[in-house]
């Protein structure tokens, strides 16, 4: 269970930074997204995986801590307020600026910039 | 009553605030009530800050345990000498920045005023809690205030800058997170006196997960803080925000450094064991190259929003030498420094729109532009201002600048602190003086100032307050000294706060 978990952990985190870095709004909120599910589970496994364990005294032969359950509970509606926040800033960005870059403007065509410079050459 | 004085600061401004969302202060044309309602909120915080700061003297530090739930399980607000500091600190920016925006910044929107007030909820927060979990908590909503209060009044500028601020805010909760759950993992509790007892028993395997997780905090701070390489952000973000938000984000950094000095003092301190003073080794360089970067992008500004900023910079660069440092002076003279570089960078950010204000379309930028109008108050204001925020005699800015560098005693510390802050304050005096010649004696001959508005005596009232207080941290220096060394003195005691919390049969 422990490999899945730490697999699935790691991938979304992956998958997170790499769309984070992108250019574009679209992806870069996907991006944080799937970062902050990744956090979640990361957070969850904080108070060890075991199964059956229940969180409330004399319920059960075995516990589980019940204290990251609450904080993930508790970072999961920051998370969620925070990317509706995002997206609704992206959505401005878009009008405001006339594009979904995260820049507000094209990067710099790097082939142009250089070109001059090489037939001076 | 003094039993709840440390969780007043809290209530404050987030009963004053939701109750300006409310009739009678809802409204566009009823900015005129929340006016009022702000002022007496403001005043009523300074008051309470002033009266924390009285009890705390004397009475010793104040934990105040939420809903009665005993540490190291609940909730702890933990109020020392550093704390309630800093809460009358933020209280008195927050003062001079709401007088500053009766002029007319809270009119672009009916949701200012209460903003500035959960801004300031967050702020206090952060200086109070004594639970990492609650501090990221306390993070998020002044974070989720300031993203609003950026992007607040008209600009396509702000758009852009904003942005790029809550994208990285939101990598960085998420780091905050990942740290807090690594951190948890190892020692298994959140409250940070606890904790430091606990780091100080784990076993190697352990220590190094722990060592992770600590050193994944000081990215978020450094983040909050605009540490190299993490400051980016700054320039261009204070340079957008409307003039008094960003004279409030001028303590914003300083929450950063204030949870570097709490944390790597209280948990990865020097009776950590194994991870004592764990990144010092890091914030050594750091802080240096704060200084140099800050000090050239501050001689490379093309206007006086950016030069405040960058200036931002160098004064984190060297609060982090005095964190560096690792003695309880050194942490009293940065102290010293951290309250007069907010206010003074404060100021900077609400002067340098006045000015602005007066120059037509070329704004605060250094070219040739219209006459200002009110030269002499503007020009007596920008003086006082640059010679406090270069550290020049009388002014705070020399005092904070003297005791950082006297409390660097070892040779080879000394010749780098020296040289780096004494080379800075030359840099940042050139850097204003030339600002400063652009700004007020070089300009078109024919322009005709009678067409600009007088400054508002709001926006006055609102910058001398926050610059009066330089002058006054020299008249009173003996006593800012002396209590800052207390406040030292107090952060650096980790086992008297143990006591306090009753935490010592802890395993």
């Amino acid at each position: 269970m422990e490999t899945l978990y730490v697999v699935c952990v790691g991938v979304m985190t992956f998958c997170g930074v790499f769309l984070c870095l992108r250019g574009r709004t679209f992806s870069v909120v996907v991006g944080l997204t799937m970062l902050s599910y990744a956090v979640n589970l990361f957070l969850f496994s904080s108070g060890r995986l075991n199964l059956n364990g229940a969180a409330i005294l004399g319920m059960s032969e075995s516990y589980a801590d019940p204290l990251p359950q609450a904080l993930v509970l508790t970072a999961i509606v920051i998370g969620f307020a925070m990317i509706a926040f995002v997206v609704i800033l992206s959505i401005r960005a878009r009008a405001d600026l006339g594009n979904d870059l995260v820049d507000g403007r094209d990067p710099p065509d790097t082939d142009k910039l250089v070109k001059p410079i090489r037939s001076k050459l | 009553m003094i039993a709840h004085l440390p969780i007043l600061p809290l209530l404050i401004p987030m009963l004053g605030g939701l109750l300006m969302l409310l009739p009678p202060f809802n409204g566009n044309e009823k900015y005129q009530y929340r006016r009022v309602a702000s002022l007496t909120l403001m005043l009523i915080q300074v008051a309470c800050a002033i009266w924390l700061i009285q009890t705390v003297t004397q009475n010793g530090p104040l934990m105040y345990a939420v809903g009665d739930w005993q540490p190291p399980f609940g909730i702890i607000l933990y109020a020392d000498q550093l704390s309630a500091m800093l809460i009358a600190l933020t209280s008195f920016l927050g003062l001079g920045v709401t007088l500053y925006s009766f002029a007319g910044t809270d009119r672009e929107g009916k949701y200012y005023q209460p903003l500035i007030q959960f801004q300031l909820l967050g702020i206090y927060g952060a200086f109070l809690t004594n639970d990492l979990f609650n501090l990221f908590v306390f993070f998020e909503v002044l974070l989720i205030a300031s993203y609003t209060l950026l992007i607040h009044g008209p600009g396509k500028q702000k758009t852009a800058a904003n942005v790029h601020y809550v994208i990285l805010n939101l990598i960085g909760s998420s780091l905050f997170l990942i740290a807090l759950g690594t951190l948890y993992g190892t020692t298994g509790t959140l409250n940070i006196t606890d904790m430091s007892q606990r780091i100080t028993t784990l076993p190697e395997d352990q220590a190094i997960i722990a060592q992770a997780g600590g050193s994944l905090l000081l990215v978020v701070f450094g983040l909050k803080a605009a540490m190299l390489p993490l400051h980016f952000w700054l320039p261009r973000t204070y340079a957008a925000a409307s003039a008094p938000v960003a004279a409030l984000f001028a303590i914003m950094t300083k929450v950063g450094v204030y949870c570097i000095f709490r944390v790597y003092t209280v948990i990865f301190g020097e009776q950590a064991g194994d991870l004592a003073n764990m990144v010092e080794p890091w914030v050594w360089p750091l802080a240096i190259l704060s200084i140099a970067i800050g000090t050239i992008g501050a001689l490379a500004s093309p206007n006086l929003r950016t030069l405040a900023g960058n200036l931002v910079v160098v004064s984190i660069g060297t609060l982090l030498i005095a964190f560096a440092l690792r003695t309880p002076e050194a942490t009293a003279a940065g102290l010293l420094y951290l309250v007069h570089s907010t206010l003074i960078t404060g100021a900077l950010f609400l002067i340098a729109d006045m000015i602005g204000k007066q120059r037509g379309k070329a704004f605060d930028r250094f070219v040739v532009a219209r006459k200002i109008k009110q030269q002499s108050v503007l020009g007596i204001l920008f003086f006082v201002a640059a010679l406090s925020v270069a550290g020049l005699p009388p002014f705070s800015g020399f005092l904070g600048k003297l005791m950082v560098l006297q409390a660097a005693v070892v040779p080879a510390e000394r010749v780098w602190v020296w040289s780096l802050i004494l080379l800075s304050s030359l840099m940042t005096i050139i850097a204003l003086s030339r600002a400063g010649t652009t700004l007020f004696w070089r300009y078109a001959p024919n322009s005709d100032p009678d067409e600009t508005t007088n400054i508002s005596n709001w926006q006055l009232s609102g910058t001398i307050l926050l610059l009066v207080a330089s002058p006054a941290i020299v008249i009173f220096g003996d006593g800012m000294v002396h209590y800052t060394n207390e406040a030292a003195m107090q952060l650096h005691d980790v086992n008297s706060v143990v006591e306090i919390m009753n935490l010592e049969e802890a395993p």
